[in-house]
């Protein structure tokens, strides 16, 4: 059974714009924001049968919803965040101490050495990549290679709009990948396709990857998407998979989705 | 021309994530050059791989460019420390761990600069001068009880060779060894650079000198009269060579025979194999060779136009010798340490028709001195390449025909 690690949006709103999707102008509806966050719960609960770890919400930390971002945890070991910006870096000693006190075992990065959790490390079972250049560093990923024992291979993202590798690409179970190719340079794409089949590439097209089409949560055979992607819909159930749409508009003036608000912990 | 270096590192899964080619073309897109140095691939998916990565750039300005170009792909600058110096033991001992030279262009960091090794040369030894900051390749034999002497690979740093810029057969810096390639080329390329460092000799500029070591089958085969003119107009500085070419030489002058065979006839003359031996014993009592030149008993041929141009002359003993020649130094690390003295200026390396002597040449030049060796045996060049002088174009083929032809493309009308 999945355990997911979630955050409630009681402080959820623009307070800072570090990413291109962020204008303090486009002001968050508290109300419907927590509604869209409420009924995400309900369909990963209730439809994808997965376990919610929620973690207490911090007054002037809007970012702390996106828990993809608290850190990386495999097993019982956790590495917390190294946020790139300070805006985030607040959010760190939050994510490091619900780790500590649900008995992961800590591993920290040095300081400075950016890397921004599950939201640019993902992967399949055996094949990790990390998205690097525009949060991460890519100096990250050997460590972290070393400390899970994993293969990484790190990802250029090229588009300042896909600043986390999980907005742009995301591992489906059975070893699909659900991904928007021009996010990264010839070198990323070509390494992706040495990894992973033709038949396995689904590439998302450009209207539905500016909608966060690849910031899905799959768990077994059901995918959450942000509302609004029905080619994706379709390519998802061309190859078996049952998407499951949840309207996250609120989340995504924050450039974040259904993935970003959401941590696996096993 | 290379105006700045850096070596940086890579590190993590960079084989099968194409970041190190990403980074090596951008090097190359941004006008640098690299050498992949010390790459060490992980034995497994989950292993890491790394690389080393000299980076060579016109400038420093240009090379800050690249640094920062690469940088986010995670090449970081290598954390550089100076190089670990031991007091040599010994006279003529070295240090157990002393670093041992290759001969390329290679620097050492002391007191946190990065500076040339000077008269680089293949298997010395490296002493350091801490108070004027400089280092120098050491011959084993030189050692001083105490000297600073490098140890280790921490701190030193060994160049590439740079393609030259001119378009010639050293530009493709392989050693060409068949009988069965044409040699013209070769040969019109070799002239071409000679006529320029001629021409630059004459102006005063450094590094233009010509060196040619040669052997005995020059005056054998007919190539005598090449290489005198080819003296005698200017274009060879410095020549290394034993006894016996020197010997063979002036024989021809006094008795018209090589090693007892008539030069013109080409037959043995009655008692010609003394001639030699006569020729020796003449110039030994006259003292020298440059005596005998002066003197006038030697007028013509090699040695006569070696002295009368002023040209450095190393001969180098063997234990097969006649005599030797008065000139001839008979203690092999003596002569070794004069035709070592000879090289500093010499900007081509003619080796020509003796294995000794264009091994023991090629032992002592640095790597980026262009050479030609020319023998009629192929074991000759690949002996040297297979030593370490792979800058050294290998041409099969007899020795006068070389001298002649090269003689002919710079203007001999023989």
């Amino acid at each position: 059974m999945s355990r997911l690690l979630v955050c409630p949006p009681d402080y959820f709103r623009i307070d800072y714009e570090i990413n291109p999707w962020m204008h303090r102008s486009n002001v968050v509806n508290p109300d419907q924001a927590v509604l869209q966050w409420h009924r995400l719960m309900q369909v990963l609960e209730e439809e994808l049968g997965v376990v919610l770890e929620r973690m207490k919400p911090v007054a002037g930390l809007p970012d702390l919803v996106f828990t993809a971002n608290a850190g990386v945890v495999v097993g019982r070991r956790a590495v917390p965040s190294r946020f790139r910006y300070p805006e985030r870096q607040r959010e760190e000693a939050h994510f490091e101490g619900w780790f500590h006190d649900h008995g992961y075992e800590v591993v920290t990065l040095d300081e400075g050495m950016y890397f921004e959790g599950a939201g640019d490390l993902l992967g399949f079972p055996n094949c990790w990549f990390g998205g690097y250049r525009q949060r991460s560093d890519i100096r990250a990923f050997p460590i972290l290679s070393e400390i899970y024992g994993k293969e990484i291979l790190p990802l250029e993202l090229m588009d300042s709009r896909f600043y986390h590798l999980d907005t742009c690409f995301c591992p489906l179970s059975g070893g699909d990948l659900l991904y928007y190719p021009p996010a990264f340079d010839r070198y990323g794409q070509a390494a992706i396709m040495e990894r992973i089949g033709p038949k396995q590439r689904l590439p998302v097209l450009e209207h539905e990857a500016l909608k966060f089409a690849c910031n899905a949560v799959c768990v077994g055979k059901r995918v959450i998407l942000p509302a609004g992607c029905p080619d994706t819909m379709a390519l998802l159930e061309s190859r078996g998979y049952q998407p499951y749409p949840v309207p996250l508009d609120e989340f995504m003036k924050s450039g974040g989705s259904a993935k970003c608000l959401t941590l696996a912990l096993d | 021309m290379v105006q700045a270096q850096e070596t940086v590192v890579l590190r993590g899964h960079i084989i099968d994530s194409l970041i190190l080619a990403k980074v090596l073309d951008t090097i190359l897109m941004m006008g640098g050059t690299f050498d992949l140095q010390d790459v060490s691939i992980g034995k497994t998916r989950q292993e890491a791989s790394r690389a080393n990565i000299l980076i060579q750039a016109s400038s420093p300005q240009l090379l800050a460019e690249i640094l920062q170009a690469i940088q986010p792909h995670g090449a970081a600058v290598e954390l550089e420390r100076d190089c670990r110096c031991e007091a040599a033991p010994a006279d003529g001992v070295f240090p157990e761990q002393f670093y041992a030279t290759t001969h390329l262009p290679t620097q050492v960091r002391l007191q946190g600069q990065w500076i040339d090794v000077e008269r680089i040369e293949m298997d010395l030894g490296i002493v350091v001068d801490t108070d004027r900051v400089g280092a120098r390749a050491l011959p084993m034999g030189e050692v001083k009880r105490g000297d600073l002497i490098v140890s280790g690979r921490t701190g030193v740093r060994v160049s590439p060779l740079q393609r030259p810029q001119e378009r010639d057969v050293f530009s493709f810096m392989e050693s060409q060894v068949s009988a069965e390639r044409p040699h013209g080329h070769i040969i019109a390329d070799v002239a071409k650079r000679m006529q320029v460092l001629r021409d630059r000799h004459r102006t005063g500029l450094p590094d233009c000198k010509v060196l040619l070591a040669g052997g005995p089958a020059i005056i054998h085969a007919g190539g005598r009269e090449a290489l005198t003119w080819l003296i005698d107009a200017g274009f060879i500085q410095v020549l290394f060579c034993g006894n016996a070419l020197a010997a063979h030489d002036m024989e021809a002058e006094l008795y018209g025979t090589s090693l007892g065979y008539g030069l013109s006839a080409g037959r043995a003359v009655p008692h010609g194999h003394e001639h030699h031996l006569r020729t020796i014993n003449r110039i030994r009592a006259i003292g020298s060779i440059v005596a005998a030149v002066k003197s006038g008993v030697i007028k013509q041929g090699i040695m006569a136009a070696c002295v009368q141009r002023g040209v450095q002359v190393v001969m180098a003993g063997t234990i097969r010798d006649d005599g030797p020649l008065p000139e001839v130094i008979t203690d092999s690390i003596a002569a070794q340490a004069a035709m070592r003295a000879a090289i500093p200026g010499v900007g081509l390396a003619l080796l020509i028709a003796s294995t000794l002597h264009s091994v023991a040449t090629g032992n002592l030049l640095p790597a980026t001195i262009p050479t030609v060796c020319v023998d009629v045996n192929p074991a000759v060049p690949t002996k040297l390449a297979d030593r370490g002088s792979f800058q050294a174009v290998g041409l099969v083929m007899d020795a006068a025909s070389f001298l002649r032809d090269l003689a002919r493309e710079l203007g001999w009308r023989g």
